[in-house]
């Protein structure tokens, strides 16, 4: 197996394929993720090697999927349900919030659900209002749910593969615009362990904290800040927005004495709001600034390209408003 | 009852065909908002059946695929054409798009990307028009796909409870994406679950606009006296699911004669033998309907697009505050340091 280069949807499939050849209790189901291979093509051809049996064509009853997986884990199987945007998670929120989520608690310890949901979100297709949300702080919101959201090619299969190892339910969200991305992915190397994030780029200036597509977004503008400003801003990838590797946070922040808080999601009560709150709570005698959220306006997502662009943050707006931290 | 005559019900099907045809020419072109675009071909006669029956003042919701049923219940296919291309001229000012197209003034409560989701929209809806004594049906339009949703049978069962003046239409196209209906449901008669809750309920092959009509009308009556009704109407989709979808799913022979089941021609073959019309009437109107909608694809293209700060419109009403724009937040706050 070794290296090889691929994209953010084939590293995902790679992770399905290996994991169900290695466990005969994983099985995938959803909307079309069998003869059609996924909405977005995550699941092609596994129908094919792996049969309908474990490659579950569902009808459209999202929270009957979810449902059927939280009981398939209580009972020996470990289902990969995917929910085909985020955007239809409001569904089947009973299924995971109160079901999902609380079972061991509720239960007195007794037995976990070990499910994965797969879904995908964000900004880039024209899919408007319903189609273009990032959700994640709804299930940042619950405990008892884990939340991965992978931004590289290298995550999509490293993060998936450890999702499916988990003993809880872990919600994976994808980002639709990451989807064609190249890169690598050596599935034989030591993967950056579970939780803990990945500091991509260094920088003693500014600590850039974000997830999914916004860390390639806040990539491009440390550069601009670096070559136009002589800014150095580190870019830390997250990952895991629980658990949240928190101790790696910690002394980046207080080294640089800055940070920014980049997110799709909207900015009021959003994953930016909860990590802002944190870094200002156990960082406070280090800050220079306060801790800047960029993020999502506080608006649904509209069909019109020009307005949706502009509904989330840019490269641009990251490098613009970390530059004015810096009068 | 208007638009109830064979030659009416050609013409507004072929005005549902022509439009559609013209929205995928807008995508190939490069000027729709996106490729989530599902036309409704094949299922001209669903639509233009049922409106045939609805009057002023009703109400109704639709899918995905609902663009011939707007323009069936009247809808200008300039600024149809133009919110499908996103631009400012459009229904929805650019916002909503081809999934999310709506319309108070026609009755249009709206269409919905969300499977389902504009279905137990029509139960308020019924509520209303009994409060208010209006005499409105409401009809919720929706596919196949939706009968795997709970809610449908919530909405029905609700209905049904407290006697509202509402429709369930369902528009077995008989595909969900690329999940044939016998993939998605052991029994596929659908009017069956329906008839199970105590609605009025039966199913219609979609061939003949004229039976859609004739069950449409029997239908309404009832839901208008407080029965509430399901039609489910068998039709196929001719196309993808949306515009980059080609169906690999699905087996060239079992297109093609899924295809001869089209309701247009069908209409007109029988213009044609009944001589309520000749080819000459025929290629005159069809030439009409023609321009009619590529004046609607010169409309949209030149529309203007939205203002970038009409963006924080309509999150609230027009006499609440919009929200902070991040930018003008962030400048805010870092003027402080
Ligand atoms: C709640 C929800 N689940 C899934 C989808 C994705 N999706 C969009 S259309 C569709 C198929 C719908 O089939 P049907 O209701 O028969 O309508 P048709 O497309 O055939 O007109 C699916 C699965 C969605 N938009 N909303
Ligand atoms: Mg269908």
């Amino acid at each position: 197996m070794a290296l090889q280069e691929t994209t953010y949807r084939d590293a995902l499939r790679l992770a399905l394929h290996e994991a169900m050849q290695t466990d005969d209790t994983v099985i995938l189901l959803g909307e079309e993720v069998g003869r059609y291979g996924g909405a977005y093509g995550v699941t092609k051809d596994l129908i094919k090697e792996f049969g309908a049996d474990r490659v579950i064509d569902t009808p459209i009853s999202e929270a009957a999927i979810v449902g059927t997986a939280v009981g398939a884990a209580m009972t020996g199987l470990r289902p990969v349900a995917e929910l085909m945007y985020v955007d239809f998670i409001g569904m089947t929120m009973d299924q995971l919030a109160n079901q999902a989520a609380k079972i061991r608690y509720m239960f007195g310890g007794q037995i976990g659900v070990p499910m994965v949901l797969r879904t995908q979100g964000g900004t880039g297709r024209s899919a408007g209002a319903q189609h273009s949300q990032s959700l994640e702080a709804y299930v940042m919101h619950t405990p008892g749910l884990r939340l991965a959201m992978p931004a590289t090619v290298e995550d999509a299969y490293h993060l998936l593969r450890q999702s499916l190892q988990q003993p809880d339910p872990v919600v994976f969200i994808e980002h639709k615009g990451l989807y064609t991305m190249k890169g690598t992915v050596d599935a034989d190397a030591e993967p950056v362990a579970w939780g803990q994030a990945n500091l991509l780029r260094a920088g003693a200036d500014l600590v850039i904290v974000t997830y999914s597509r916004q860390v390639h977004h806040a990539l491009v503008a440390a550069q601009t800040l670096h070559s136009e400003h002589g800014i150095n801003a580190a870019v830390l990838d997250l990952r895991t927005l629980n658990p949240l590797d928190f101790d790696t946070i910690r002394p980046l922040v207080e080294d640089a004495g800055r940070a920014m808080v980049v997110s799709e999601g909207v900015m009021t009560c959003g994953v930016a709001a909860e990590l802002a709150a944190r870094i200002t709570e156990e960082c406070f005698d280090f800050l220079e600034d306060p801790v800047v959220r960029v993020a999502g306006e506080d608006i649904p997502i509209s069909v019109s390209p020009l307005l949706e662009q502009n509904s989330v943050p840019t490269p641009e707006l990251i490098a613009e408003t970390a530059r004015k931290m810096f009068p | 009852m208007k638009n109830t005559t064979l030659p009416q019900l050609y013409q507004e099907m072929r005005r549902v065909r022509t439009f559609e045809e013209r929205v995928g020419e807008l995508f190939v072109r490069g000027q729709s908002a996106g490729s989530m675009l599902h036309l409704s071909i094949g299922e001209e006669s669903a639509a233009v059946g049922v409106c045939a029956r609805m009057r002023d003042g009703d109400t109704f919701t639709t899918h995905h695929r609902g663009h011939g049923i707007f323009l069936a219940r009247g809808a200008d296919p300039d600024r149809m054409m133009a919110e499908i291309a996103g631009k400012d001229t459009g229904y929805c000012h650019g916002k909503g798009g081809s999934m999310h197209i709506a319309d108070m003034g026609l009755g249009h409560l709206g269409a919905n990307a969300i499977v389902g989701g504009g279905i137990p929209a029509v139960v308020g809806a019924g509520l209303s028009a009994r409060h208010q004594k209006s005499g409105a049906v409401s009809v919720a339009f929706f596919g196949d796909g939706a009968t795997g949703q709970g809610i449908l049978y919530e909405s029905m069962n609700m209905a049904a409870l407290w006697k509202l003046p509402v429709m369930f239409v369902c528009i077995n196209n008989q595909y969900g994406m690329g999940t044939r209906i016998d993939q998605a449901t052991a029994n596929p008669d659908l009017h069956e679950r329906a008839a199970a809750f105590g609605l009025a309920a039966r199913t219609v092959d979609g061939l003949e606009v004229e039976d859609v009509v004739e069950a449409a009308t029997d239908l309404m009556e009832q839901a208008r006296g407080g029965t509430p009704a399901f039609l489910a109407i068998d039709c196929y989709r001719f196309y993808g699911h949306a515009r980059k979808d080609k169906s690999p799913y699905r087996e060239e022979l079992e297109e093609e004669e899924g295809r001869k089941k089209d309701p247009v021609l069908q209409a007109r073959e029988k213009l044609l033998t009944t001589g309520l019309m000749d080819t000459a009437e025929l290629d005159a109107l069809d030439d009409e309907i023609a321009r009619e909608m590529d004046a609607a694809i010169d409309f949209a293209i030149a529309g203007e697009e939205p203002q970038m700060q009409s963006m924080f419109r309509d999150v609230y009403a027009p006499t609440e505050p919009e929200p902070e724009p991040v930018r003008t937040r962030l400048d805010r706050i870092l003027a402080q340091g």
